[in-house]
């Protein structure tokens, strides 16, 4: 059972969570301008490092705010985030 | 016309949730029908400020901080999202206040008093109950009176308030459909404590 630190209410179990893959997926700024090719990098393909690994999760069974976790997809430790992540609200 | 009535998800569980209770040690009972709106709201924005004013205390804006204001009770259930409790009835009067509160800004106030019905768990034995199914801390140094906590329950999502006021007192508010599954759950993990398991 991984133990994920969630920016609100600290560290949580793993069953509490919803995973959100890769962070920092842009979308095309202008997606008519992008050719197929791109277009379909940027919805299918996803990297899949093994090591550190920038990811979503959602606390779903707590407060159910999204957030971003830096971890180590082989021996599953998270790491401290890089201090660019701020918890926000949804309004701010 | 058919008259309106009311019928708490546990309302058959009254005598099963009594005969499960231990004197002295625990008690386990379900509080039916409290009023609960939820409230949305940028928390930085003055019309927070107005809400909590209306309600008669400030939105409490620390990670599973409660905030009572009156009969009223006020849970943190994120950094933008709150939940008022209050007796039964009150639920109509909380809504409009916050409404007004808002004033058009763009905040939500959504009735929910029928989404979840309270379970009140109390005794010194509430806590060693409740740890069987739930992973949190519950040691008083770790979670300590007028805290929330929006967890699992044996896998069922809760939020667990910590009310104490002289014996160890927890709210268990539960999905209206998970009611029966819990209270099973908690007249289950409770069996021994019936059969004389003890000083706590």
């Amino acid at each position: 059972m991984m133990l994920i630190p969630c920016p609100w209410c600290g560290p949580r179990n793993e069953i509490e969570f919803h995973y959100g893959g890769q962070a920092d997926v842009r979308c095309p700024a202008d997606p008519q301008a992008v050719s197929d090719e791109d277009w379909a990098t940027f919805l299918f393909f996803r990297d899949n490092p093994k090591g550190v690994f920038t990811e979503r999760w959602s606390h779903v069974a707590g407060c159910r705010r999204w957030f971003t976790v830096r971890r180590d997809t082989d021996s599953n430790r998270v790491l401290p985030s890089e201090g660019t992540q701020q918890a926000r609200t949804v309004t701010t | 016309m058919a008259e309106p009535y009311a019928e708490s998800p546990l309302a058959t569980y009254t005598d099963v949730l009594e005969r499960s209770s231990v004197r002295g040690q625990l008690r386990i009972a379900e509080e039916p029908f409290l009023a609960q709106v939820t409230v949305r709201v940028d928390p930085k924005s003055p019309a927070a400020e107005r809400v909590g004013t209306a309600l008669g205390g400030m939105l409490p804006n620390q990670s599973g901080e409660v905030v009572l204001a009156g009969d009223l009770t006020v849970l943190w259930l994120g950094p933008d999202e709150w939940l008022v409790v209050g007796p039964e009835g009150r639920d109509r009067d909380v809504q409009e206040r916050v409404t007004a509160a808002l004033d058009g800004e763009h905040g939500a106030v959504v009735d929910v008093s029928a989404n979840r019905t309270v379970l009140s768990v109390t005794g010194p034995r509430a806590r060693d109950l409740l740890n069987k199914g739930c992973a949190l801390d519950l040691h008083p140094r770790a979670f300590e009176s007028n805290r929330c906590a929006q967890t699992m329950l044996a896998r069922a999502g809760v939020i667990l308030v910590r009310r104490d006021a002289e014996a160890p007192s927890f709210w268990l508010l539960v999905r209206s459909s998970f009611a029966r599954y819990l209270a099973d759950w908690l007249v289950d993990a409770a069996e021994e404590y019936r059969s004389g398991g003890g000083e706590p």
